[in-house]
C-alpha cells in the first residue's frame, strides 16, 4: 500500500501524526543525549593542548550545526509554502524558528565559555561565532516580522520571503566574515579548528548532533500542533477534539 | 494619447520620484546631514589622534553610510503605500521587477549619491591619504546602490506595520554586512597602500547579485503587502 | 470577456464568499452590491489580481489571470478607495504620471482639458495638497476620460462624495466605455442607471 503523504498536508491528519511521533523523537533524543554526554565527560580523552575545558565542543559544535541546519529546513518549508500555497508548510517553518534560535544562542554561549579558558576572552571575532551571531539576528528578524503582521497569511508569506532571502545571504555572509577574520586575526585564533579528533571525540559529537536533531524534530512537531490548534480553532475537527471525553 | 513601452514608463517613474524628492527637500537633506553628523561624532567620542582616526575611518564612514541608507528607506515605498500609488504601480502593464529598479534608482540618486560625493571631504577630517579618499568614494559608489537594492526588500516587507523603522533595521542590517566588510576593507587596504582590486571586484559582484535578486524579491514583497 | 469561476475567499477568520461565479461579456456592466464588510472591495481586488483567492479562477479573455498578469494589466483601469493622488504633485502631473504608469502617454494639454471637464479648470497646476477631498477624487476620476484604451474598468465606489453634475459626467464616460465594447465592474451605495444599457447585479451575501 503506497502511503499518500499529501494526506498529511491536512491539518487534522498532521495533528494526529505529530501527536503520535513527537514522544518517540523526544525519547530517542533523551537516550542519545545521555550517551553523548557520557562519552563527552567520561570516555573521551583529555586533550593535551586544551585540557578539560575543550569538552564544551560537544555542546558547541552540535548546536552550531543544528542552528544552520534548522535554518535551511525552514527555508525549505517556506519555499514549499510559497510554491504550493500549503498553510501547513508555513506553520512548520514557524514552529522550527524558536528551536533554531535556541540552538544559535547555545552555540554562542558555549563558544564564549570555550573561549574564556582557552584564549582568556569571553568573545572571539572568529568566522563561526560572528556568523552565529548574525544567524541569531536572522532568526529574531523572522520571528519579529511574523509577530508584527496581524494578518496571518501575509505574515506567513512575508516571513517566508525573508527566510529565502536570508538563506541566499547566509553563505555570502559566512564567506565574507571568514575572509575578514583571517585578515584580522590570522588562523591561530579560530574556534573552527577543533583539536585533532580522537575517534571517541568524533563519535561523541556525532551522537550529540543526532540527539539535538531528534530533539528539534520532536519539539517542533509539538509546537506545530499548538500552532495548528490556534489557527484552526474555528474548524469542526478542533471542536470535536474538545468534546472528546477525558 | 500614445501607448508607452517599458523605457518611457521606467523614465516616467524615475522622473516622478525625483520630482517628489526635490519638492520634499527636507527629507533628503535630513539623511545627508545625518550621515555627516554621525561621521563627525566619532573623533569626538573616540580620539583625535591621527593614526587612530586613519585606521577607524573606513569603518566609521561605512557604518554611517549604512545607517543613513537605512534611514532613507522609510521614504521608498511607505508614502506610496499610504496614498494608493503603490497599488497602481503593481497594476502597471510593465513588469513590477523593472519598476522596482526604477524606484530604487531614483531613491539612490537622491539618498545614496550625495553620500558618495561628500565622503571624500569627510575622509579629510580623518586625515586619510589622497589615494584612500578616491577609493572611499569608489567603494561607496558601488556599495550604496547595493544597500538601496537590498534595503528595498526590507522596506517592502515592513509596509504598513507599526514600528516598521526598528524592524527594518533588524531585518536589513545583517544583510548589509558583506557590503560593509568588503567596502571598508577596500578603503583600509588603500590606506595601507595595498592592492584594492580584489576587494573592489567582490564588491562589484555583490552589486551584480543585488541587481539581479533584489528587485525580484522587492516585487514579491510588495505583492505580499498588497494582499 | 471577464469570468469568475468558483471563487472562494476568506479574510483572516471570516469566509467572505464561496463558489462565486459570474461572466461578463463585452459591453456589459456589473454592479457589486452588499453591506459594508461583505467583501466588495476584496472581490474587486481579486479581479485585478492584487489578491489571490483560496480557490477558483479569474479569467480575462479566456486566460487565467494568475498566469498572464501583464496581459490583464494592459487592459485594466482600476480606481480603488484611495485616490492614488500624490499631494506634492499637481493635478496635471498626477494625471500624466499616473497614466504613464498604466502605459498611456498624454500631453499636459490633454491632461488640462480633461481636468477642466471635471471641474478643475484653473487648478491644474496647484499641488494636490491644496485640493479638497472631493477635488482629489475628481483628479482620480479624470483618468476615466483618458482610459479609452482600457477595456476593463474596475471602480471601487466611484460615485462617493460627488455632486449630481459629476455623477452625470462619470455615468457619461461609463456609457461611452460600454458603447466601445468595454466592461465595467463597480461598487456603489447609490442606485445606478444607464440609458440603453442594462446593469447586472451581483449581491454579496452577509
Amino acid at each position: 500500500m503506497r502511503p499518500n503523504i499529501w494526506r498529511y498536508a491536512s491539518p487534522p491528519e498532521f495533528y494526529r501524526l505529530a501527536g503520535g511521533l513527537a514522544p518517540w523523537f523526544l525519547g530517542v533524543a533523551a537516550v542519545l543525549a545521555a550517551s553523548g554526554l557520557y562519552i563527552a565527560f567520561f570516555v573521551a580523552p583529555t586533550d593535551f593542548q586544551q585540557g578539560e575545558s575543550y569538552r564544551i565542543i560537544f555542546v558547541h559544535v552540535p548546536a552550531a550545526w543544528m542552528s544552520m541546519f534548522i535554518y535551511a529546513v525552514m527555508a525549505f518549508w517556506c519555499a514549499i509554502g510559497i510554491v504550493f500555497n500549503t498553510r501547513l508548510s508555513f506553520m512548520m517553518a514557524l514552529a522550527l524558528a524558536p528551536t533554531g534560535a535556541m540552538f544559535t544562542f547555545i552555540a554562542l554561549w558555549s563558544g564564549a565559555l570555550w573561549g574564556k579558558p582557552t584564549w582568556g576572552t569571553w568573545w572571539v571575532w572568529d568566522a563561526r561565532l560572528t556568523s552565529e551571531l548574525i544567524l541569531l539576528f536572522l532568526y529574531i528578524g523572522f520571528l519579529s516580522l511574523h509577530a508584527a503582521i496581524d494578518d496571518t497569511r501575509r505574515a506567513d508569506r512575508a516571513a517566508a520571503l525573508l527566510v529565502l532571502v536570508g538563506v541566499i545571504n547566509v553563505p555570502i555572509i559566512y564567506f565574507s566574515v571568514q575572509w575578514w577574520s583571517t585578515l584580522h586575526q590570522g588562523a591561530s585564533v579560530s574556534l573552527t579548528r577543533a583539536p585533532t579528533m580522537a575517534a571517541t571525540m568524533l563519535a561523541g559529537m556525532l551522537i550529540m548532533s543526532l540527539a539535538a536533531w531528534m530533539y528539534a524534530i520532536g519539539v517542533s512537531l509539538l509546537r506545530a500542533r499548538t500552532i495548528v490548534l490556534e489557527r484552526e480553532s474555528d474548524a469542526e475537527w478542533v471542536r470535536e477534539l474538545g468534546a472528546l471525553p477525558q | 494619447m500614445t501607448p508607452l513601452g517599458a523605457a518611457p514608463v521606467f523614465a516616467a517613474i524615475v522622473r516622478r520620484d525625483l520630482t517628489l524628492a526635490l519638492r520634499r527637500r527636507s527629507d533628503v537633506l535630513t539623511t545627508f546631514f545625518f550621515f555627516v553628523i554621525v561621521v563627525s561624532l566619532f573623533p569626538l567620542g573616540v580620539t583625535t589622534q591621527s593614526s587612530v582616526l586613519r585606521s577607524i575611518a573606513p569603518g566609521v564612514v561605512w557604518v554611517a553610510a549604512l545607517l543613513a541608507s537605512m534611514l532613507a528607506l522609510v521614504r521608498l515605498f511607505a508614502p506610496d503605500f499610504d496614498d494608493g500609488t503603490l497599488e497602481q504601480l503593481a497594476l502597471s502593464p510593465q513588469p513590477l521587477v523593472v519598476l522596482m529598479i526604477a524606484k530604487v534608482l531614483a531613491h539612490w540618486l537622491v539618498s545614496g549619491l550625495p553620500l558618495v560625493l561628500i565622503a571624500p571631504l569627510l575622509g579629510l577630517q580623518f586625515d586619510l591619504p589622497v589615494q584612500a579618499l578616491g577609493i572611499l568614494a569608489l567603494t561607496l559608489l558601488v556599495g550604496t546602490p547595493c544597500l538601496s537594492l537590498i534595503g528595498a526588500i526590507g522596506a517592502a516587507l515592513t509596509l504598513g506595520i507599526r514600528g516598521a523603522g526598528g524592524l527594518l533595521a533588524l531585518l536589513v542590517l545583517p544583510l548589509y554586512i558583506p557590503v560593509l566588510i568588503f567596502g571598508a576593507s577596500a578603503v583600509s587596504a588603500a590606506v595601507g597602500g595595498m592592492s584594492v582590486s580584489g576587494h573592489l571586484s567582490v564588491l562589484g559582484a555583490c552589486l551584480l547579485i543585488a541587481l539581479v535578486l533584489g528587485p525580484w524579491a522587492s516585487a514579491a514583497a510588495v505583492r505580499i503587502a498588497m494582499e | 470577456m471577464l469570468e469568475a469561476l468558483n471563487l472562494d475567499c476568506a479574510r483572516g477568520r471570516r469566509r467572505l464568499f464561496e463558489g462565486l461565479s459570474f461572466e461578463l461579456a463585452a459591453g456589459q456592466m456589473l454592479w457589486v452590491l452588499g453591506p459594508n464588510g461583505s467583501g466588495k472591495t476584496t472581490l474587486l481586488r481579486l479581479l485585478c489580481g492584487l489578491l489571490q483567492p483560496e480557490s477558483g479562477q479569474v479569467r480575462w479573455k479566456g486566460e487565467d489571470v494568475r498566469d498572464s498578469r501583464e496581459s490583464l494589466h494592459v487592459d485594466l483601469l482600476y480606481l480603488g478607495h484611495a485616490p492614488a493622488v500624490k499631494d506634492d504633485l499637481s493635478g496635471r502631473e498626477n494625471l500624466c504620471f499616473g497614466l504613464a504608469q498604466s502605459g498611456i502617454g498624454i500631453t499636459p494639454h490633454e491632461a488640462d482639458a480633461v481636468l477642466g471637464e471635471f471641474g478643475l479648470a484653473g487648478r491644474e497646476t496647484v499641488p494636490a495638497r491644496a485640493l479638497s477631498q472631493g477635488q482629489k477624487r475628481r483628479v482620480a476620476l479624470s483618468r476615466l476620460a483618458l482610459g479609452a484604451a482600457k477595456t476593463l474598468w474596475i471602480l471601487d465606489e466611484p460615485f462617493t462624495a460627488l455632486d449630481a453634475q459629476a455623477i452625470r459626467l462619470v455615468l457619461g464616460h461609463l456609457t461611452q466605455q460600454l458603447g466601445r465594447g468595454g466592461c465595467v465592474v463597480f461598487t456603489s451605495h447609490h442606485e445606478v442607471e444607464l440609458e440603453g444599457h442594462a446593469v447586472t447585479r451581483l449581491q454579496l451575501a452577509q
